[in-house]
């Protein structure tokens, strides 16, 4: 006799686990925004209770973010760069997904261990090896000074946003590849050929097959690496350090790192998590409704 | 032949080769490579500069006795902890993961689908805002000791997902036959499960390890708000302190080293995992499949 109990209590300790380290620090940061800070340590004192909830954190938030206010600038910002930089991140994945999927073949094991290989190499050691490229003295400037593009060093680190796009496309572009391939790869080929037989050009094949079917592969991917970069700090700081371009997450930061009221720096997460709830609903239902699809299909 | 005549060529018979486009996904790959390549060489700079070549030499590796990564406590101590999360992460996140998907893919009751969001929920959000939502926890409610302590209870949070995609995807593929078939010829649940299911779930168990190391490894976010100040650093983060100041090339060194542990590890895990499936029933191929498998 297959007992009740048996399987679902495999899966209690990882429930208990992402009910403690998940679902409640979600609500200690939203305890926190609602609540108050303690007027000698300026430390958050937080309002478990919502009977107990203020909301004077959240209204400063809010008033900021009126166009023009300090925060807002930081949004419209953060929004301008996540979309620049997902525009180059899908104008160079895709072309080398499909060229992988379509094309590639005595090579193809190769390119993909050379595509994989940037998951293997830390996000921050790939941001240092830029660094070195772009200090005033190094190999991009003197490059560009010896082609007579430039004639003195160019200051690529010292707050320019071409360079925090540059360095967010150049970071997140192999997390969109991945998805991409994977996707375009299950393209069954006799689609496409039936789409030449039945007359269509290869430009109108693949604006009416390939584009289509890879509709899906194209939004997941691109929601995948919108919302880690919707909340990227480190990028920024490694590569401009500087006011002018700062986004939303290193406004949060630094709330968290050096400010003193965490309060304000919660109700920003809360801001920041609704904004992007659109997203992460999109990626769960699409996430779900796969997993439903291939339960169907194998079981 | 002329670059017009290539193209109409190119018209007429779509499945050649595109080579303007297989030229773009070489200087892709090269784009993506070789600055890592660079900052690898400059850790043999005969200097302190991290980006005028001055000469080959190890100093900055083992040569000089105070700032060489093998002699810098603060370098070596930021690979230590970055290794010592790693482990933790793999020993806790792997069983809880494999657990939950166990759990999830043969469990038909109410609970199982708002644990199925609940699960997908950390690999959505944000590693600031799982950060913060940790550093206040920790701080406000639970009274855990921020360093190692802190660090790998916030890993392991988002490590979980990972396992559990992965493992569900094996145990989807992998079917209840085998089970079924192993409790009709008179195994009991446990001795199914033990005999039989762990076994065929191996290899996904295996590539999970293999990712919570990636994972853990190249975390920077979660792992800095949890951190202890500088006795526990990991790599990631001590390039984000450094990097912009006066760091040496002992700097590249130190990524170079992580990048070497990874790379080994993973290559020496991909040999393993290769020898380890062919005793398995085919149901998928290969272990970048599984990887693959995640990001949709």
């Amino acid at each position: 006799m297959v007992r009740r109990w048996f399987w679902p209590s495999f899966a209690v300790p990882g429930v208990a686990w992402l009910i403690l380290l998940f679902l409640v620090p979600t609500y200690a940061v939203i305890a926190v925004a609602f609540g108050s800070l303690d007027p000698i340590s300026l430390n958050p004192v937080p309002a478990w209770n919502p009977l107990d909830w203020s909301f004077s954190a959240m209204q400063s938030v809010l008033s900021d973010l009126k166009p023009g206010h300090t925060f807002w600038i930081v949004f419209v910002r953060t929004f301008e760069y996540v979309a620049i930089s997902l525009a180059g991140c899908l104008l160079i994945g895709y072309p080398v997904a499909y060229y992988l999927a379509r094309y590639a073949r005595r090579t193809r094991g190769i390119l993909l261990v050379l595509l994989v290989v940037p998951f293997w190499v830390s996000y921050l050691m790939r941001m240092l090896a830029w660094v070195g490229l772009l200090l005033p003295d190094g190999l991009v400037n003197r490059v560009l000074m010896d082609l007579g593009i430039l004639s003195h060093p160019y200051p690529w680190l010292a707050g320019q946003p071409s360079s925090v796009m540059f360095a967010l496309v150049y970071g997140y572009v192999p997390y969109m590849i991945l998805p991409l391939y994977a996707v375009l790869d299950r393209i069954d080929r006799s689609v496409l050929e039936a789409g030449r037989d039945l007359g269509g050009s290869p430009i109108s094949t693949f604006v009416h097959v390939t584009l289509p079917l890879s509709k899906n592969g194209i939004l997941a991917a691109s929601v995948l690496i919108t919302l880690p970069m919707f909340g990227d700090y480190y990028t920024n700081d490694v590569i401009s350090n500087s006011p002018k371009t700062s986004m939303i997450g290193n406004q949060i930061n630094l709330f968290f790192q050096q400010g003193a009221a965490a309060n304000i720096g919660a109700s920003l997460v809360i801001v920041l998590s609704l904004l992007l709830a659109v997203l992460m609903s999109y990626y769960l239902w699409v996430t779900v409704r796969a997993s439903a699809a291939t339960k169907e299909s194998l079981l | 032949m002329s670059a017009v005549s290539r193209v109409r060529d190119w018209l007429a018979n779509p499945w050649g080769q595109p080579r303007l486009l297989g030229a773009f996904t070489w200087a892709y790959m090269v784009w993506s490579i070789v600055p890592v390549g660079i900052a690898i060489l400059f850790s043999f700079n005969n200097g302190r500069s991290r980006s005028v070549w001055q000469g080959f030499s190890t100093r900055w590796w083992w040569g000089d006795p105070y700032n060489s990564v093998l002699h810098d406590p603060t370098l070596r101590g930021a690979i230590e902890q970055s290794l010592r999360l790693a482990t933790l992460d793999m020993l806790v996140a792997v069983p809880l993961g494999v657990g939950l998907a166990i759990g999830l893919t043969r469990w038909r009751g109410y609970g199982a689908r708002p644990v199925n969001y609940l699960m997908l929920f950390p690999l959505v959000t944000p590693e600031i805002v799982m950060a913060v939502s940790l550093l206040l926890v920790f701080s406000l409610l639970y009274a855990i000791h921020f360093g190692t302590e802190a660090q790998t209870l916030g890993q392991v949070t988002f490590s979980i997902s990972y396992v559990v995609i992965i493992v569900r995807g094996r145990l989807l593929s992998v079917g209840p036959e085998y089970e079924e078939a192993a409790r009709d010829l008179g195994a009991s649940q446990i001795g199914a499960f033990r005999l039989v299911l762990l076994p065929l779930l191996w290899p996904a168990i295996f590539a999970s390890f293999i990712v919570v190391f990636a994972l853990s490894i190249d975390d920077f976010v979660v792992t800095d708000y949890l951190s202890a100040g500088q006795s526990t650093q990991t790599v990631p983060i001590l390039i984000y302190s450094s990097v912009r100041g006066t760091a040496t090339p002992a700097l590249n060194a130190v990524a170079t080293v992580m990048v070497i542990i990874t790379l080994l590890s993973v290559g020496l895990a991909y040999l393993v995992y290769r020898w380890a499936a062919r005793s398995q029933p085919a149901t998928s191929n290969s272990a970048l499949n599984e990887i693959a498998a995640l990001e949709v």
